[in-house]
């Protein structure tokens, strides 16, 4: 029993306050910079490419893929964090042993650094909302729920970041959950073009293995205006999965850390 | 000096049998010690001997296979919480921050121990002032030479004024000055009667600031007692004057004339070598007394 369930306390936030002392030392190459990508993306896909699309399911090409940039950020940020800087902070900078040191637990340290992670998540899909927002592709009334949908969504990415963390042997082997897990969801998640374009059998992997699909099919839902009932088994799948992770990623990482 | 037996105080840490093992690997095969309070206490011998391993049971961070452990009365499986609260760690690897300053070192590891801010910045400003790194407050801890980031990760295990103060390796690879300054503050810690738990390789680390010694070889405890006895009981007058080969002698006689007379057999290294083999050793002093006690164990 003491091994299925964490022993979490609010220790965990000096654990994720560790993080923001960072991050906010280095809030321009880590932030401001990264948010240029998706004004980069809005034009060059949703205007240029977008000139000879001119509408998939009934909007302009611009509008579809704004939904889709937010969902990536969500995705990209939790993972990146969780993995390569995760990464660097447990075999390059010893910071998780230094913290274990004192009356932190792993189980907290893991589970400050996949809020932070899901934090990250937040703050970048609001930011590309705000680029959405200033191209006049979305609702205003829906900027306060980016974050925390973003911080749900991120707990998920940022645990499967953890999750592999606690298993590559070096940190070129996180090669291999981007290359099979996070590039595919970047292209078959329903981000640039609709799902419905594909085979029967890729539409049904992509709702059953791949989170990005609930998200973009959620996000696009209330960015576009037509939110239904079906959108809360997406969101029920997002929290069984992200739970399931998040547990999961703290019972690996204690088996890396605790020798 | 060396009572290696300080009585009727409840020992800090008491270890029974205590074992480790990876898989088949005994890492730790079965030692029993036990400290008190005030006392500084020495684990030496080789890498590969044990001497983490058994350190890191000690901070809760590795569950034993089998035995007993208790730090403050409490069991280490059972109690890690409150016994971390009440120890201070200095790990071979200075795992400082490298994006935060050296104040904020210390400010950020005494918010993990749940140290009012205001409690904390003092007594971060007392201990930078205690190694020295006072007019370092500031800087980046990228920016400081080895023996100041020592320093940094000593006064950071401080931070929570620890009763028990575990330091592994604390001068490995540090320059002979650098060694000096950290020995002379950690004499100053058992002054003030803190309890230190210490490995080393370094045979004059260990003269220098321990009152007992555990010397340990594949994993098993194989002579205990203070310094000076463990010389003169295993290495003895021949090990102490015998005359060494001249290279041996003469940087010897180097050594001697070094201002810090703490420097001398700064480079000295443990080895375990085989007994007939262990006259051809240059340097008296800790290789000869492990390889003399792992032949009387």
């Amino acid at each position: 029993m003491r091994k299925l369930f964490p022993a979490l306390s609010l220790r965990l936030w000096q654990v994720w306050y560790r993080n923001f002392l960072v991050f906010r030392r280095n809030f321009l190459v880590n932030f401001l910079l990264p948010m240029g990508e998706p004004i980069l993306y809005l034009v060059a896909m949703g205007y240029g490419l977008g000139v000879f699309i001119k509408q998939i399911d009934g909007v302009p090409y611009a509008r579809f893929i704004g939904p889709g940039l937010v969902s990536v950020a969500m995705m990209y940020a939790a993972f990146f964090e969780c993995t390569y800087s995760s990464f660097v902070r447990m075999i390059f900078q010893r910071t998780f042993d230094a913290i274990i040191a004192t009356p932190v637990n792993v189980d907290e340290v893991v589970a400050g650094e996949i809020f932070w992670g899901a934090t990250r998540a937040a703050l970048n899909s609001t930011m590309v909302y705000v680029v959405v927002l200033l191209f006049g592709l979305g609702p205003v009334w829906l900027l306060p729920f980016v974050p925390v949908f973003g911080f749900v969504c991120g707990v998920l990415f940022a645990s499967m970041g953890m999750i592999a963390t606690a298993v590559v042997p070096s940190i070129d082997f996180f090669n291999y959950p981007i290359f099979l897990f996070i590039t595919p969801m970047f292209l078959f998640s329903g981000t640039f073009f609709p799902l419905t374009t594909l085979p029967k059998a890729v539409q049904t992997v992509s709702y059953a293995i791949l989170p990005l699909t609930h998200i973009v099919r959620i996000n696009r839902a209330f960015i576009l205006g037509h939110p239904d009932a079906t959108l809360l088994g997406s969101l029920a799948w997002l929290l069984v999965v992200g739970t399931v992770a998040f547990f999961l990623a703290i019972a690996l990482m204690k088996r890396r850390l605790i020798k | 000096m060396p009572e290696a037996t300080k009585p009727t105080e409840t020992p800090l840490v008491v270890a029974e049998s205590l074992v480790k093992r990876y898989g088949e690997l005994a890492a730790v095969d079965g030692i029993s010690f036990s400290i008190a309070p005030g006392e500084v206490v020495g684990f030496l011998g080789p890498n590969g001997a044990g001497k983490t391993t058994t350190i890191r049971m000690l901070s809760c961070n590795s569950p034993r296979t089998g035995g007993r452990l208790e730090v403050f009365g409490l069991d280490v499986a059972l109690h890690p919480r409150e016994i971390k609260g009440q120890l201070g760690v200095v790990p071979q690897d200075n795992n400082y921050d490298p994006d935060l300053s050296v104040i904020e070192n210390l400010l950020l590891y005494a918010r993990y121990f749940g140290i009012p801010a205001r409690t904390a910045r003092q007594r971060a400003t007392e201990l930078l002032e205690f190694v020295h790194l006072t007019d370092k407050a500031g800087e980046q801890v990228d920016e400081l030479s080895g023996g100041m980031k020592r320093r940094l990760i000593l006064a950071r295990g401080l931070i929570n004024t620890p009763r028990l103060l575990v330091l592994d390796e604390p001068t490995t690879g540090l320059d002979p000055q650098a060694r000096r300054l950290i020995w002379e503050r950690l004499r100053e810690l058992r002054q003030r009667g803190v309890t230190i738990i210490i490995t080393t390789h370094y045979m004059d680390e260990a003269e220098q600031i321990c009152d007992r010694l555990l010397i340990m070889d594949n994993g098993k405890v194989i002579a205990t007692g203070s310094p000076q006895s463990l010389i003169s009981e295993h290495a003895g007058d021949e090990a102490r004057n015998r005359p060494r080969g001249r290279r041996g002698r003469r940087s010897r006689n180097r050594a001697g004339r070094m201002p810090f007379p703490e420097a001398r057999g700064q480079v000295r290294d443990i080895r375990i070598r085989l007994p007939g083999r262990a006259r051809a050793h240059p340097q008296a002093g800790a290789a000869d007394v492990v390889q003399r006690a792992a032949g009387n164990a």
